[in-house]
């Protein structure tokens, strides 16, 4: 039965997924678009099968820096809500700045950060910091306040501290909402971390795109468009997972 | 067991409210909520507050537990002042407020928890208490899997456990569909009964005060204020038969009819 419910929630997509790789495909060959400018996907496949070995390294350089980032920035996250959720000033001196922060381009600030911090790896971890924070951060205050009232009233009648109420009531209030906003900084990062290796790197999957657009090798960049949706796909997989542990109490909701 | 402790030899109030008044401001006007209210809870006895709804009840327990600061009066507890302190008493909510992502049992621990005595044997004696309460077997299930009487027994036994001596209800059976609240009305007299805890119930049932309680005060509406004190002589252990006796069904109509001439005052 769930194998079932899962197939049938797959199979949409996959289908669709099929059909637009068999459209690219014949109009590639029908229509004899230079390889250089479009490859097909058979094209693609090819390459990625053929230059797999050399892709290695940058695929793992980009998973760490992404990982670290994805860490960082979301700890820094959650300290931003949690402080300025108990600090009611510095949530309103502060809320419209970290909004402000969102609206300035990442592509824009990141050759900034590499003037200022050189090109080492603090200057990618920042951007991926910076476009990660925000969604966890914004998704955790969200989830702070709206705290059911009726629990609150009751951990205060029965005498919790300040502490105890965080610790026993808002946080796992507020995790659904956290999460949400992790799944979301969880592929932000993986983009993070490949605009920040464009700017400035010697190895990872933005550097490897850069190196392939100078020579337009353009099924290379096809190969490493697609390890970076791999890389999304299965970081949002994971968290999803996380989720559903974390969250094992909420009743079985059927997808209809 | 701290569940037995309550007959204590002490001869102080378990719960002693004197003389509490409060308003609250709105724009620069008062409302006043509750009108020099003082009332005693003994220590192992059962006391209720019948009063019509909206006149305040619900403000004069924040006011016990410390949430909300009295304009007038002092609360004592046990000859001692405590106005204004919190975590003093346990605290059972009109709605169960159980926490969805804790199962039965560690819902029931809770209040332990605040007080940080949830040791192992605290564990055993809730495990015990839900066996009694009708919900063994439940220990691990989470709130949604249970039925709204479970719900609120859990509730119940989270009061219970409290380490605190006096237990304030408020209106806990409201929520409950007719058959179910006179279960619960029953089980919590028969539990009540055999532990002994000094209790304060609001309620605006006048079968559920005299069923239950030894002593039952009248409040008036908005700003509520102490009509009258009505103590009840039924013997213990009492029956939910009592209800069909003439002394009880007189006493019915006595209250009735004092609620009514209250509430005919007020333009409805």
């Amino acid at each position: 039965m769930k194998l079932r419910q899962l197939w049938n929630s797959i199979w949409p997509p996959l289908v669709a997924v099929i059909l637009l790789l068999a459209v690219w495909q014949a109009a590639t060959s029908m229509f004899h678009i230079e390889k250089w400018i479009l490859p097909s996907p058979v094209d693609i496949a090819k390459e990625a099968s053929s230059g797999a070995a050399g892709l290695w390294e940058h695929t793992m350089a980009t998973l760490r820096l992404m990982l670290l980032g994805f860490a960082i920035g979301t700890g820094v996250g959650l300290m931003v809500a949690f402080a300025l959720h108990y600090v009611p000033f510095l949530k309103s001196s502060l809320y419209p700045l970290i909004i402000l922060s969102q609206n300035i381009p990442t592509i824009a600030l990141a050759p900034l950060l590499m003037i200022w911090f050189g090109f080492g790896i603090l200057p990618k971890i920042i951007v991926i910091t910076l476009v990660c924070f925000f969604p966890v951060a914004v998704a955790a205050m969200d989830g702070l306040t709206r705290t059911d009232r009726v629990m609150l009233d009751y951990m205060r009648m029965a005498g919790a501290s300040k502490s105890q109420i965080f610790r026993k009531l808002e946080v796992p209030h507020s995790l659904p909402s956290i999460l949400s906003g992790v799944k979301i900084a969880a592929t932000y990062s993986v983009m993070g971390a490949v605009i920040a290796e464009w700017i400035g790197a010697d190895k990872g999957i933005g550097y490897y795109m850069m190196l392939q657009k100078s020579s337009f090798r353009t099924d290379k960049i096809f190969v490493a468009i697609a390890i970076i949706v791999a890389i999304s796909l299965s970081m949002f997989a994971l968290i999803a997972l996380l989720e559903k542990w974390l969250v094992r109490y909420k009743p079985v909701k059927d997808n209809k | 067991m701290i569940i037995e402790k309550s007959i204590s030899a002490s001869d102080a109030a378990a719960l002693e409210i004197q003389g509490i008044s409060l308003a609250f401001r709105e724009r620069r006007q008062e409302l006043p909520v509750l009108n020099d209210i003082s009332l005693t809870v003994p220590a192992g006895k059962f006391v209720s507050i019948i009063g019509p709804s909206g006149c305040g009840k619900s403000t004069l327990f924040h006011v016990i537990g410390g949430q909300l600061k009295p304009d007038q009066g002092t609360i004592l507890m046990d000859g001692q002042e405590v106005t204004g302190q919190r975590g003093l008493i346990s605290y059972v909510p009109q709605k169960p407020a159980l926490f969805p992502w804790r199962n039965t049992l560690d819902n029931v621990l809770l209040a332990r928890e605040i007080a940080g005595n949830a040791n192992e044997a605290a564990r055993k004696e809730a495990q015990e208490w839900l066996v009694r309460a009708g919900l063994g077997g439940f220990e691990k299930s989470y709130p949604h899997m249970l039925s709204g009487g479970m719900q609120q027994r859990a509730s119940f036994l989270r009061g219970l456990l409290a380490p605190q001596e006096v237990i304030c209800l408020d209106e806990p059976f409201s929520s409950l569909d007719e058959l179910t609240r006179s279960d619960m009305q029953r089980w919590l007299l028969d539990l009540w009964e055999t532990s002994r805890r000094s209790v304060l119930l609001i309620t605006h049932s006048i079968d559920e005060a005299l069923l239950l309680s030894d002593t039952i005060y009248l409040f008036s509406g908005r700003p509520a204020s102490v009509l009258h004190r009505v103590d009840v002589p039924f013997a213990r252990p009492r029956r939910e038969n009592l209800a069909e006796e003439p002394g009880f069904l007189e006493l019915k109509r006595e209250i009735g009819a004092r609620m009514r001439a209250e509430q005919s005052k007020k333009p409805i």
